[in-house]
């Protein structure tokens, strides 16, 4: 990631691999208990339906966490010569179009789609979208995950 | 169950907040296995200073999602249209997480009301780590 040209060319429309998900409820507990989230539609199926729900629904931020369940969550920045440890999450932004739910089978489809350098290239930052579908087609969410990497000059 | 009226709503109110226990290093193993980010530096510390940091520093992701415990304690998951933050600094392990949340619009939009949040977590000392903001859509 040396000049600021290359640097855009090299990453905006890169495609990281797709991949699918089901969502599992002992994953979710362990995600609650690790945030503290101890409301009753998160951690009971019974109160989750009585609310409305077609099972017990994902906190906001869990959909993150799904998209981290792959081989190697990190294969994309490995391929970007991304270092690990010269990274941090700049933003994170999330649409939900419809609510996921224990027991839906999800796939993720990400692409880089910006890429920017502040502080005279100081900071690179780099703009990963992914999109969630249902395994009917139909879109349940995006996010934007803007992480920014430090030059190691 | 949670349910909000559109009366009970009003442009300025907050949201009630959450003050979380100190992050400790044990929050973070937690949170590593459980988020399925596996960053180490995150959890450890010698990868951490080998990139010149002092100590592990959280995820900003978790400090996210107490923003999004305190979301959708207020209003219910199915309501929430959008939600981002922005990582404004480092949070630290002993670092205590306040979040907060206040109403900033409220709008009809095609027979549904849309309510805009701004979001916020500081530390003890008052220094914001992330600013955020979020949609609701009243259903």
């Amino acid at each position: 990631m040396s000049e600021n040209k290359d640097f855009r060319d090299e990453l905006v429309g890169y495609k990281s691999p797709t991949f699918e998900v089901e969502v599992e409820k002992g994953r979710l507990r362990q995600f609650c208990h690790a945030i503290g989230e101890s409301a009753s539609i998160y951690n009971n199926e019974v109160e989750a339906k009585r609310a409305g729900y077609r099972s017990i629904p994902v906190p906001p931020t869990f959909l993150f966490c799904l998209e981290m369940e792959r081989d190697d969550p990190y294969d994309w920045f490995k391929e970007l010569s991304i270092p690990l440890g010269n990274i941090l999450h700049g933003e994170q932004s999330f649409k939900y179009h419809d609510i996921v739910c224990v027991g839906d089978r999800i796939r993720f489809s990400g692409e880089v789609v910006d890429a920017y350098d502040k502080k005279g290239g100081a900071l690179h930052f780099i703009v990963h979208r992914n999109f969630v579908f249902f395994d009917t087609g139909v879109l349940a969410a995006e996010f934007d995950r803007t992480i920014v990497v430090q030059s190691r000059e | 169950m949670n349910m909000i009226d559109v009366e009970d709503i009003s442009i300025g109110m907050s949201l009630p907040m959450l003050v979380l226990p100190p992050i400790s290093r044990h929050t973070l193993a937690v949170y590593c296995g459980a988020s399925g980010d596996h960053n180490p530096i995150h959890v450890d510390i010698d990868f951490a200073k080998e990139f010149g940091l002092d100590d592990v520093i959280a995820h900003g992701m978790l400090v996210m999602s107490y923003l999004g415990r305190m979301l959708t304690s207020w209003a219910p998951p199915k309501m929430l249209k959008s939600f981002e933050s922005r990582f404004l600094k480092m949070t630290h392990v002993g670092d205590i997480i306040t979040v907060k949340g206040k109403v900033v619009n409220k709008l009809l939009v095609n027979n549904k009301w849309v309510i805009d949040l701004d979001l916020e977590a500081r530390d003890q000392s008052g220094e914001v780590k992330l600013s955020g903001n979020a949609s609701i859509v009243l259903i």
